[in-house]
């Protein structure tokens, strides 16, 4: 199937449109249709990430419109390309839409009830921009589906409350923001290179030796701070921790683990793809400093994860907390932080989403994320609190799960490239984390509450009656999406040389430093 | 002196429009940052997203040059040579509708369509954008009565606070309360779904008032919960309305 690439995005935009439409009339088909999308799409990604593993150059390129490849610079149209890195990010997206659309049908229908045809529209869309963001080859092409991601975003959260609306408010401005400082960018690199297409503007710097250009300077300045601002990186974190907490739970269930990773897959992407690796880390200042924002960004982001009281904030300063190790490991501008950092977004989404599909459950059974509402959950849901702690472990990195084996790549960049500030920076925040999530457990089997004060008469009394510690497991439809996300994280945790395999691939052309010194 | 006329010279004359982009996107970003009410936040959005596209438009500015569309000779404002064109243009392609590769040298009558169809999808963003910036807004104003960002702080801020309270501090009711709340709440959900979608104006006035914890959170059950300010209460429905 040569297609396989259009058919990613025919899946999901298609179905948005047949939920819009239909949705007024037959509501019960909306949540059917977006899981069929769902998986359609997901068959698409598997033989799209196929035929790039298979093929020689490790990519494969779809040209809508018919034009061609010929000229100089690439591509005169806009081109669709899955490399090796984009076919695997666009996997990752498929995959957590897929496992969130199953998991939604009791939460869509009970928090945005009568809804549910305008919510699947939304998902399906918010799908189609992330899965185009991982696959388009074509600079402005980019701003219109990080356009339309967020776009779709700001209706998944405020569909909710009215708190979320006014959460989101802030979002959207600074979302604008940044997704404008980016367009400004691209227009100074338009005006230096003449064309929009990603690797041809990186044949045009080549050619023309602009990279003593100050324009180009101003353009890399422009887009990497505009992609900041939408990651959610520390100082410009702001939004995210309130819009994640208010959205709707499958809300925060699919934007959690997506977007911040999907926007620094945008920043590596910039960074070797567009502008290569020369420009961005040898002729910029960038790697200068950034290793320095990201110890501040990680260490704030752990320390006001530590003071949270409630699952779902806590969760929200842990996802700017990985945004901080990610972006750290691209600048420290070393072959092994480089792999460290892709493998860190396929398993950080794997383990951010079994943490909120659990919060999620954790909200539907108990009507409360606080701490002290916590006690005996491991009595009465066992199954998903192993689903919950398997994401929280491998957020620690424990082995054998996922995050144990990208933060051990991570850790191994920042001593070959002797940035010791960011290792011990991932120490001290690997700590952090181990207070978190022990914490947790530790209310789960104590009767003390956060006030200090003891509910139980002692020895294992939680001060709870029988039947609030009875066996009382969530529904089988949201149980079985988290154990499949929990399957993912360790399934990823033991296969993952095959996955550094691919990343290595990608990442062979580009010549980056292995040893010590740059 | 003269160096520095000279430099006057480029930035007001060559490159004015470069400097007035400059302007309007400092003083769009200042809009959104720094001022307090929703609404002036949003005009300075639409300021900073003019003067982009400003910028777009200028790069493809070029003297003397025409549409894109037709050649010099085919401008039907232009003067009409139909005869001498019509053996010239069958003589340069083929097939005279298809595709026309122009000489080098053609290049400079024309303007450069790329950056103007990028506009066009970059206002199109920017619409949608303010369209559903604008419906927040709204949302905001029937939540909490206020477009000012001071004031709406405050309110969240006692909505957070409720919000995150531990449910132990609620004491013993509170369990009952809330489980109560949830088990009422189907029909009256149905209902607000219907009215937001119609959110009559009528409502404003009471909604105005409405203490904000009432507002919403459907979501986590915590909303349910137990009935923080009895103040303008009369409307058993009304906790629930908000969560639409």
């Amino acid at each position: 199937m040569d297609d396989a690439i259009a058919w990613i995005f025919i899946f999901p935009l298609f179905g948005s449109v047949a939920c819009a439409l239909l949705g007024a009339w037959y509501r019960r088909l909306c949540h059917p249709l977006a899981v069929f999308s769902m998986l359609g799409a997901t068959w698409a990604g598997v033989e799209t990430m196929l035929q790039a593993v298979g093929s020689t150059s490790g990519e494969v390129s779809y040209l809508l419109g018919g034009w061609t490849l010929d000229l100089f610079p690439r591509g005169v149209g806009i081109e669709f390309r899955a490399d090796l890195l984009g076919a695997l990010i666009a996997l990752v997206v498929l995959g957590v839409g897929l496992i969130v659309s199953l998991y939604s049908k009791i939460p869509v229908e009970r928090e945005t009830p009568n809804k549910e045809s305008l919510y699947y529209s939304l998902f399906l869309l918010q799908i189609t921009g992330l899965a185009g963001i991982a696959l388009t080859g074509d600079a402005f092409n980019l701003y219109v589906l990080i356009e339309v991601a967020a776009l779709t975003g700001y209706g998944l959260i405020a569909i909710g409350s009215n708190r979320a609306a006014a959460a989101t408010f802030n979002y959207l401005i600074l979302g604008t923001i940044g997704a404008s400082l980016y367009l400004l960018g691209v227009g100074y690199v338009y005006i230096k290179t003449g064309t929009l297409n990603m690797v041809g503007i990186r044949e045009m710097i080549q050619a023309n030796a602009l990279a003593d250009s100050p324009a180009m300077h101003v353009a890399f300045a422009l887009i990497g701070l505009g992609i900041l601002i939408k990651m959610a990186f520390f100082p410009f974190h702001a939004w995210l921790p309130n819009a994640y907490c208010n959205a709707p739970s499958v809300t925060s269930c699919l934007l959690a683990p997506l977007v911040t990773k999907v926007m620094i897959y945008v920043m590596i992407r910039m960074l070797l793809t567009v502008f290569g690796v020369d420009f961005s880390f040898e002729t910029t200042l960038w790697a200068d400093f950034m290793p320095w924002l990201v110890v501040v960004a990680i260490v704030c982001a752990a320390v006001m994860a530590l003071a949270q009281r409630e699952i779902k904030r806590m969760l929200a300063y842990l996802i700017v907390a990985e945004v901080g190790y990610m972006v750290g490991g691209v600048w420290i501008y070393n072959y092994y932080g480089l792999i460290g950092s892709i493998f860190h977004i396929i398993s950080d989404a794997c383990m951010t989403l079994c943490l909120f599909l659990g919060a999620g459950i954790i909200l539907h059974k108990c009507k409360t994320t606080h701490f002290d509402g916590l006690r005996g959950l491991f009595a009465k849901m066992p199954l998903t609190m192993i689903g919950f702690f398997v994401g929280g472990f491998s957020i620690i990195g424990l082995p054998p799960t996922c995050g144990f084996f990208s933060k051990w790549y991570l850790i191994t960049g920042g001593m070959v490239a002797e940035r010791w500030e960011y290792m011990v920076v991932l120490m001290f925040s690997t700590m952090v984390m181990v207070v978190l999530f022990f914490r947790l457990i530790e209310r789960m089997h104590l009767a003390v509450s956060e006030s200090g004060k003891n509910l139980g008469k002692g020895h294992g009394d939680l001060g709870l009656t029988k039947e609030q510690t009875k066996f009382d497991e969530a529904p089988l439809s949201m149980l079985l999406p988290l154990l499949l996300a929990a399957s993912v994280v360790l399934i990823i945790g033991i296969y993952n040389q095959d996955v550094v395999d691919q990343i290595e691939r990608f990442l062979a052309p580009f010549n980056l430093p292995k040893g010590i010194g740059h | 002196m003269f160096e520095e006329g000279a430099l006057l010279n480029e930035l007001l004359i060559e490159r004015l429009n470069y400097c007035i982009y400059v302007v309007l996107l400092l003083i769009g970003l200042h809009a959104m940052i720094a001022k307090r009410n929703l609404i002036k936040k949003l005009i300075g959005m639409s300021i900073f997203q003019t003067a982009i596209i400003l910028f777009y438009v200028s790069v493809s500015v070029k003297e003397g040059a025409t549409i894109p569309i037709y050649k010099a000779e085919h401008d039907p404002h232009g003067p009409h040579l139909a005869e001498e064109i019509v053996p010239e243009a069958s003589g340069e392609s083929e097939s005279p509708r298809g595709p026309l590769a122009l000489k080098p040298e053609e290049t400079s009558q024309y303007a450069n369509p790329l950056p103007h169809v990028l506009m066009l999808t970059a206002i199109v963003v920017g619409v949608a954008t303010l369209g559903l910036a604008l419906a927040l807004c709204q949302r905001i104003y029937q939540g909490y009565g206020t477009i000012e960002e001071d004031e709406l702080l405050a309110k969240l801020e006692i909505a957070d606070a409720r919000m995150t309270r531990s449910p132990l501090a609620k004491g013993r009711q509170s369990g009952k309360a809330s489980s109560r709340a949830l088990s009422g709440r189907k029909p009256a959900a149905k209902q607000a779904g219907g009215a937001v979608a119609k959110k009559a104006p009528a409502k404003k006035s009471s909604s105005r008032r409405r203490p904000p914890a009432s507002k919403d959170k459907s979501a986590s059950g915590e909303s349910a919960k137990p009935k923080i300010p009895p103040r303008k209460r009369s409307d058993s429905s009304q906790p629930k309305k908000g969560s639409a």
